[in-house]
């Protein structure tokens, strides 16, 4: 026997050495369902190669930083420029959202609905990956420490990411939506079919579980539909890409990822969610979205006055007409309470009440958009209590989105993020507010006055409770 | 000078000092974690840790030291991955075995030979990594061909050009 052992010595340790380790893999894929058996080994494992991974991402966005923010700023003003126009787009979008979102909060408070909040995102960086093209899993720099547990949420604006698989101190392994071995509840947005999205060995997204005789299109939106009880209901997902029959009567879906999983650099981790029932708008506050879309609407080039009316003035004590003359809409820059519109006089910015033919006859006008934000921010405040840990302030389904993506980045990535689920509460912060009005203000004041003049009327004055 | 005979007399047999035998390893994998969040192909086409272990077998030409470089390489890797650990470490025990059993054997310092038998090693790496993979840990692997060849391929041009850089650290016994 030791002749045999002596001629074969190689050979018998290679088959010990092998043998140990598959009885190590059978253990481990026995008792996978249980606690991290073999946690210790992994943690020297990542604390040996994730510090040098810290450094150098750390290393490279220093110098990344220096570049972008210091050297590199050609066409920043233009940038800026195109920005704030977004913003403003957004800001009527969000406000139109908002209302829909409220009646949804309504009926579901009817039906006592519950439904899940993003209350604290934490933002982490993405410092490495498991190295492999068989696994889709990354390392954040966020562990146990800043209070990460296994199955969290990781998302980012685009859409969700994964979740966390294991947790070091420092740092933790999440595991992506495209991993084989990751599963993921969702919903189709239109269709509202629900079924479970699997990664494949490829990297490639499918959705599980819907039958062939259902009808999917591609193009169609996939939102989490909050079953696996890891991602809130409602955060997007990807899109169909492809839709073909599948084995055993189910349809084989593809679906394209929201988020760039490929390029991923800064992720948020739901740290904390709250189930709570959906707060309803007060019905006497609603704002309508027409009547903001009016205000918004561009100006007709304004006439002078025949009828002695209010002379133009400054917007904040009302009855202050205002006007951009390059027809650029005009921002409701932060008037309180009706404006009462001057005979004649210009029409408060590129009011559509005043061009639906008010010129001549003193109407309470719709609010401004200043006021819509203000009270929409007003409302988040009182309504909603839930609060964004790391961003500071009150948070709610109302008036948020691009309040909060301008009080921070961390909240505008959440923001961005939930701005279609509906289920995120991103904060609203005063200063966020203060920015849009006092930013929303500087077009009226520049504007040169404009001189009191009547016209004819030839519509009817458009009452507040139906401007149309 | 590069030892070209078969006979196991008159290979020369290398070692390489501890920051080497440690560091390169690390580096390699070190690399191989941070490298794809640069460049998401690199992880598809690129495994350096497998380049490490064929070259230490290689050199060393020693099939007990090759097995366990080899299974101590692929642990560490596998440690770093979600799925159980052993997957890399039983087919880079593998590799290592049979990359020095082969050193022994073979003139494995000319380029053309190393092109080729990193190429065969890669596709003994995949292949007994899907079986593991497959077998015991029930994972979907979908085996492409010309992905394979082509990640081979890759990766034995890397390998020389890695391989030529190495060789500085080799000392002989």
């Amino acid at each position: 026997m030791e002749s045999v052992l002596g001629r074969y010595r190689n050979l018998t340790i290679l088959v010990g050495v092998l043998f140990l380790q598959v009885l190590g893999l059978a253990v481990q894929v026995k008792r996978s369902a249980e606690a991290e058996n073999t946690r210790l080994i992994r943690i020297w494992a990542v604390d040996l190669i994730t510090p040098f991974e810290r450094g150098l991402v750390w290393a490279q966005n220093g110098s990344s930083n220096l570049w972008h923010s210091y050297i590199f700023l050609r066409g920043v003003r233009a940038e800026n420029h195109q920005l704030k126009e977004q913003i403003e787009q957004m800001r009527l979008e969000q406000v139109r959202l908002s209302e829909d979102a409220a009646q949804a909060h309504r009926l579901q408070s009817l039906l006592a609905f519950k439904e899940q909040f993003i209350v604290k995102p934490l933002p982490a960086q993405v410092i490495g990956s498991s190295g492999s093209d068989l696994s889709r899993s990354i390392y954040i720099d966020k562990g146990s420490n800043d209070g990460l547990v296994q199955d969290m949420a990781v998302i980012t604006a685009g859409g969700i990411v994964g979740k966390v698989l294991r947790v070091y101190p420092s740092t933790s392994l999440v595991l992506m939506i495209n991993d084989q071995s990751s599963g993921v509840g969702v919903l189709l947005e239109k269709s509202r079919l629900q079924g479970v999205l699997r990664g494949t060995p490829d990297g490639e997204l499918i959705l599980e579980r819907v039958m062939s005789d259902e009808t999917v299109v591609p193009g169609e939106t996939v939102l989490s539909s909050g079953g696996d009880q890891i991602f809130p209901k409602g955060l997007p997902v990807g899109t169909v890409s492809k839709v073909s029959p599948g084995r055993e009567m189910f349809l084989n879906i593809k679906v394209k990822p929201a988020a760039d999983l490929s390029r991923l650099e800064e992720v948020l981790v739901v740290t904390e969610k709250q189930e709570r029932e959906p707060a309803v708008a007060e019905g006497g506050s609603r704002v309508r979205a027409a009547d903001i879309l009016a205000q918004r609407l561009p100006s007709v080039p304004d006439k002078p006055a025949t009828v002695a009316g209010t002379a133009p003035g400054s917007g904040a004590s009302g009855g202050k007409p205002q006007s951009n003359g390059a027809g650029k809409p005009g921002t409701g820059n932060g008037t309180t309470g009706a404006v009462r519109k001057p005979a004649g006089g210009a029409p408060a910015g590129s009011n559509a009440a005043s061009s639906g033919g008010a010129h001549s006859l003193p109407v309470a006008a719709p609010p401004t958009t200043g006021e819509v934000l203000q009270k929409g921010v007003q409302k988040a405040a009182s309504g909603d209590s839930a609060t964004s840990g790391g961003s500071g302030g009150a948070a709610g389904p109302k008036g948020s989105g691009s309040s909060a993506a301008v009080s921070g980045t961390a909240d505008a990535t959440s923001a961005a993020a939930s701005s279609r689920a509906s289920t995120v509460a991103p904060s609203v912060t005063p200063g966020g507010t203060a920015n849009s009005a006092s930013s929303a203000a500087k077009p009226a004041a520049t504007a040169p006055p404009k001189p009191a003049t009547a016209q004819p009327n030839p519509q009817p004055a458009v009452s507040e409770e139906n401007p149309h | 000078m590069p030892i070209t005979y078969t006979s196991g007399e008159q290979i020369e047999v290398y070692r390489f000092s501890i920051p080497v035998t440690v560091g390169v390893p690390l580096l390699a994998l070190f690399l191989q974690s941070f490298v794809p969040k640069l460049f998401p192909w690199f992880a598809i086409y690129v495994d350096l840790p497998l380049l490490v272990t064929i070259f230490f077998g290689m050199a060393r030409r020693n099939p007990i030291s090759g097995l366990l470089t080899g299974a101590a390489i692929g642990l560490a890797q596998d440690m770093l991955g979600p799925y159980p650990i052993g997957i890399y470490g039983i087919a880079k025990t593998v590799v290592g075995y049979l990359a020095s059993s082969l050193g022994v054997k073979l003139d494995v310092e000319n380029a053309g030979t190393r092109l080729l038998v990193t190429l065969g090693f890669y596709l003994v790496h995949a292949a007994v990594y899907f079986t593991v993979a497959r077998g015991m840990v029930n994972l979907t692997l979908n085996w492409s061909w010309s992905r394979g060849i082509l990640a081979g391929l890759a990766n034995a041009v890397l390998g020389v050009v890695l391989y030529f850089v190495l060789d500085k650290f080799k000392q002989r016994t």
